[in-house]
């Protein structure tokens, strides 16, 4: 396995003149799994978003790189080609895209070197259809038109296998999922490891890490990582709840 | 903006050259004067060895022409000099049916323009018009032997004048509009389509067209005839060289379509960026039959065209399917027309634009449910995508529900690409003018594929390069 690295360190980053992420530092190797666990407004979605490459999110100051990819100096689908892959809380649809026209799209522009054989591709991703207990009528729908919520984090998670990325940011893949649902993500997001990636699973709550075992768990609050640990941190925090970091004596710890 | 991709230009200039970047080299054999006069329109009727109706009406259409203004209601035509314009011009005093008699240099615009392959795949029968005349038809031993007649007009004309004089004119007369006038006095080539009683062809018939030469108008004239229970699917493919000055184009269309016949007419035209393009297409419907309009619109100065459907008889039904591209100084002024004119008929529009770089796209409809048409349904949907804050749409829907119990539905969307679709795509490694191409395409998606497969592959080639010209400059 190539070890590749994602390096966020010392990230600023603003929205408007508001500055939401005040210093966050994550480093992923392929094959780990992290979660970015914090309450609402903490500034997770906008990590996922710096990354992607979004142009509302301005990087004040910090590095982004994929080994020595500077991150920052790339472009949206530059990113992507480099090997990252971020999973959208709400996906957008487009009217009349076809999925697996899409997906080809995709697929070719990422990886530019290998001969996609159609046939071959498009048995694939029925497979996986079916695995994610999703039938074959997906094929032709338009890009997420009409999806349901959760139907939409299925194809998300399809696309995070299919696509074969380096990295892979989750965001808040969980919300909407009912257990059947979480337990094949899980599932899905354990074989990208095994394929090699590097993941970060950004959620609120404790519940997708009773499925997948993270390697690491950091805490964000405020825009700041407010601790960093092992799986067992999760388990620690379920118990704690975010008001805990709230009190004094940890902010006063990473301040 | 990033950065414009380098293979992608020299992929579009390429496509540019094939499409449009050659004229080529036939001498004609007989040329008319200039302008437009009764002298000029008497000279062209004896040079085709016309009978004398035929001569007739065309004198009848000349004055009709000369006495109709120029529509205003539209885009500008004031450009439009009709003095200017040559009315007739012969390639070469010679028809060939068969693929090796066709000149040499015909030929290889049409090798350009992959006639013979298209024809290998799918096509039974194949009218290509070069200049103002076919050179090149030749229909398929089995569908002769059912009798069916495809040929281009002037032939037509010759060899069957009883049937072409019953039709003639009377879907589309002179007087409708200026343009049909104009058609009519001075029409040459275009196709002729006979279907006989009960026969069905499952493959298409295919006409390319294609003008050569500045300055020339072009007035093909087709019918097309299917007889009760008969069907048909006719495509018709347009592509131009690029010319200097305007070129007229007012072709006219009549489709009968008999008792539980059905007629699908498809045409994909992509004109170069000088012509003006007015046709009149039109149809009747007659009982239980069924008349498809597919229409996918690129290129030209301006285009006016509105497909019509006259449904004749109980429980006839029509659709009409239409895609405009306005990008750059383009006017696409489309719609479709609808009658129904008695009980049981229905209708479905579906119209589709796409206005970039100033393009302005309107939609103009016209649909009547006549009083007695009763439980006749209708829809109307138009989908307007602006691509630019420079950039135009307009629709004039003009309904008139004139019976009670119709039902009769109509639906308007005007959309933008959304920023946050261009970023989901992007994130996926697709670059940004890519990522324009495929919301487009999945805009027009639901008629695309109603589109021949090879069409749609081309149209899906030309809205590509459209949308690279935006994203190089945009």
């Amino acid at each position: 396995m190539v070890a590749n690295v994602l390096s966020i360190k010392d990230l600023h980053v603003s929205v408007g003149d508001k500055e939401i992420l005040k210093g966050v530092t994550i480093t992923v190797k392929s094959g780990e799994i992290h979660a970015l666990m914090g309450p609402n407004g903490t500034g997770k979605s906008t990590l996922a978003h710096t990354v992607v490459g979004s142009l509302r999110y301005k990087v004040k100051s910090g590095e982004l790189l994929i080994n020595d990819i500077n991150l920052k100096d790339l472009q949206v689908y530059e990113r992507a080609r480099a090997g990252l892959f971020v999973a959208f809380q709400e996906p957008v649809s487009v009217q009349g895209l076809r999925f697996i026209n899409y997906l080809r799209t995709a697929y070719s522009s990422l990886h530019p070197d290998e001969k996609l054989e159609y046939k071959k591709f498009i048995e694939e991703v029925k497979e996986l259809l079916n695995y994610f207990g999703l039938d074959n009528s997906f094929i032709d729908r338009g890009l997420n038109e009409g999806l349901s919520g959760g139907e939409k984090k299925r194809m998300e998670a399809l696309q995070m296998l299919i696509l074969k990325p380096k990295f892979i940011i989750l965001d808040e893949i969980d919300s909407g999922l009912d257990i059947d649902a979480l337990r094949v993500v899980s599932k899905a997001i354990a074989k990208a490891k095994e394929n090699g990636a590097g993941i970060i699973i950004i959620t609120h709550y404790q519940r997708i890490l009773d499925y997948i075992k993270p390697d690491f768990v950091h805490v964000l609050i405020n825009g700041r990582i407010a601790e960093s640990g092992n799986g067992e941190l999760a388990k620690l925090i379920e118990e704690r709840g975010y008001e805990y970091y709230r009190g004094g004596e940890v902010d006063a710890k990473v301040e | 903006m990033q950065k414009w991709n380098e293979i992608e230009v020299e992929e579009a200039k390429k496509l540019n050259e094939i499409k449009y970047d050659f004229v080529t080299n036939v001498k004609p054999a007989y040329q008319v004067q200039k302008g437009l006069s009764r002298s000029v329109v008497e000279e062209m009727s004896k040079e085709k060895k016309e009978p004398d109706w035929m001569r007739n009406i065309r004198l009848k259409a000349l004055e009709i022409f000369l006495s109709k203004p120029v529509p205003t209601w539209g885009p500008d035509l004031s450009e439009l000099n009709f003095d200017d314009l040559t009315y007739y011009i012969k390639p070469e005093d010679r028809k060939a049916n068969n693929w090796d008699e066709v000149p040499k240099e015909i030929k290889d615009t049409f090798d350009k323009l992959g006639v013979p392959e298209m024809e290998k795949k799918y096509l039974a029968g194949s009218v290509a018009q070069l200049q103002s005349e076919g050179v090149y038809s030749r229909l398929r031993k089995q569908w002769e032997d059912k009798g069916v007649v495809f040929m281009d007009m002037d032939s037509a004309l010759q060899r069957y004048p009883d049937i072409v004089k019953e039709h003639f004119g009377r879907v589309v007369p002179p007087s409708d509009n200026k343009f049909a006038a104009l058609n009519t006095a001075v029409w040459s080539g275009g196709s002729f389509l006979y279907i006989p009683s009960g026969v069905q062809l499952d493959l298409p018939v295919q006409a390319y067209f294609r003008m050569n030469g500045a300055l020339e108008g072009q007035f093909e004239r087709t019918l097309i005839i299917a007889e009760p229970g008969a069907s048909v699917h006719y495509i018709e493919g347009c592509t131009a060289p690029t010319y200097s000055q305007y070129s007229l184009h007012a072709a006219i269309v009549e489709v009968y379509v008999k008792k539980a016949a059905k007629v699908r007419y498809t045409s994909v035209q992509n004109w170069s960026d000088n012509i003006i393009n007015g046709p009149t297409k039109r149809s009747w419907i007659e009982e239980r039959g069924r008349m498809e309009w597919v229409q996918g619109s690129l290129g030209s100065k301006i285009t006016m065209t509105y497909p019509s459907s006259i449904l004749r008889g109980e429980y006839a039904s029509t659709s009409n399917l239409n895609v405009a591209l306005a990008v750059g100084p383009v006017w696409k002024d489309n719609g479709a027309k609808v009658i129904h004119a008695a009980p049981n008929t229905s209708s479905k529009v579906v119209a589709k634009s796409i206005s970039g770089k100033g393009g302005m796209s309107v939609y103009r409809g016209q649909l009547r449910i006549n009083p007695g048409a009763y439980n006749s349904k209708a829809s109307v949907q138009c989908d307007a995508l602006i691509l630019d804050d420079i950039s135009k749409s307009n629709t004039y829907p003009h309904n008139e529900i004139l019976e009670e119990s119709a039902s009769f539905s109509h639906e308007a969307s005007v959309g933008k690409i959304s920023e946050d679709q261009v970023d989901y795509l992007m994130s996926r490694g697709i670059r940004e003018e890519d990522a324009r191409s495929l919301i487009v395409l999945g805009f027009l998606d639901d008629v695309l594929k109603e589109i021949p497969l090879e069409y749609s592959i081309e149209f899906n080639k030309l809205v590509k390069l459209e949308m690279s010209k935006y994203g190089a400059v945009g």
